[in-house]
């Protein structure tokens, strides 16, 4: 009798520790967009997890990544191509434009000035209050090579890493909210 | 808390958020909340509309105790008790 009991309170521990290696208070967002305000939407929700005591573990890919280039950085060693996609596609978040409206730039103008206007924060400081919070970014490292990124050129953030898809499927598989944008 | 009962309220910090929107007063009173000891009272001035929907959310998950809220002419003063 006894050891049956041993046998269903080990039991019960396993379980126990599968459930709390399980998911965390934590949030895992891909952020695949370049658009203004998709990556305004990804910034507000990422520093609102924070103050809700979430961990936040940003995956940017693709055309994101735009967003993540520093404008007072140039690299070297490029060829025809990457140098291309590098003139045609933004340098850095302040270059990038919203998903509608854009009406050759005078719609992003116009968001940049009520954004002002009704006290939203902009871009530069999203990123600047992420940074403190501990807001994690990892840069798909596949894109940035399809696109001719290089990590030399990308902004200088404090918790930045370039990682594959494995890092966010570990992230986002133990976390309560996963998001795609 | 009724209004009478909140108006008598003192804070031990209060946090001026006014002039922020979202997410700004939310990430104002979790800076806040780490400067003040459990059971003690933070008071948010907020001129944003939706804070008062997410302080209170906010406190539900946070297990703080979120007393209410009292209206001033362009602004809203929330209350809530550290856990």
């Amino acid at each position: 009798m006894s050891t049956e009991i041993e046998n269903q309170i080990l039991e019960l521990q396993k379980k126990v520790g599968k459930l709390e290696k399980g998911t965390k208070d934590q949030l895992s967002m891909v952020v695949f967009s370049g658009d203004l305000d998709k990556i305004l939407a990804a910034m507000i929700i990422a520093t609102g997890a924070v103050a809700y005591d979430m961990k936040v573990k940003l995956f940017f890919t693709f055309w994101a990544i735009s967003s993540l280039r520093d404008p007072k950085k140039n690299v070297s060693g490029k060829n025809f191509i990457s140098k291309m996609f590098g003139v045609m596609l933004p340098k850095g978040r302040n270059k990038i434009k919203l998903s509608k409206m854009n009406m050759g730039g005078m719609g992003t103008a116009m968001i940049k000035g009520l954004m002002k206007k009704h006290n939203v924060a902009s871009l530069d400081d999203m990123f600047k209050i992420a940074g403190e919070l501990g807001v994690e970014i990892n840069i798909c490292e596949m894109s940035m090579n399809l696109m001719g990124f290089k990590a030399e050129e990308m902004i200088d953030y404090p918790h930045m890493n370039i990682c594959g898809v494995a890092t966010f499927l570990a992230d986002a598989s133990e976390s309560k909210v996963q998001l795609f944008i | 808390m009724t209004t009478e009962e909140l108006k008598k309220v003192t804070a031990n910090h209060i946090v001026d958020a006014r002039g922020t929107a979202c997410p700004g007063p939310l990430l104002a009173a979790k800076k806040a909340i780490g400067d003040i000891e459990s059971g003690e009272i933070l008071e948010i001035l907020s001129s944003d509309e939706g804070t008062k929907h997410d302080i209170p959310r906010w406190c539900e998950k946070m297990e703080h105790d979120f007393l209410g809220i009292l209206e001033e002419d362009s602004y809203s003063r929330l209350f809530l008790k550290k856990a």
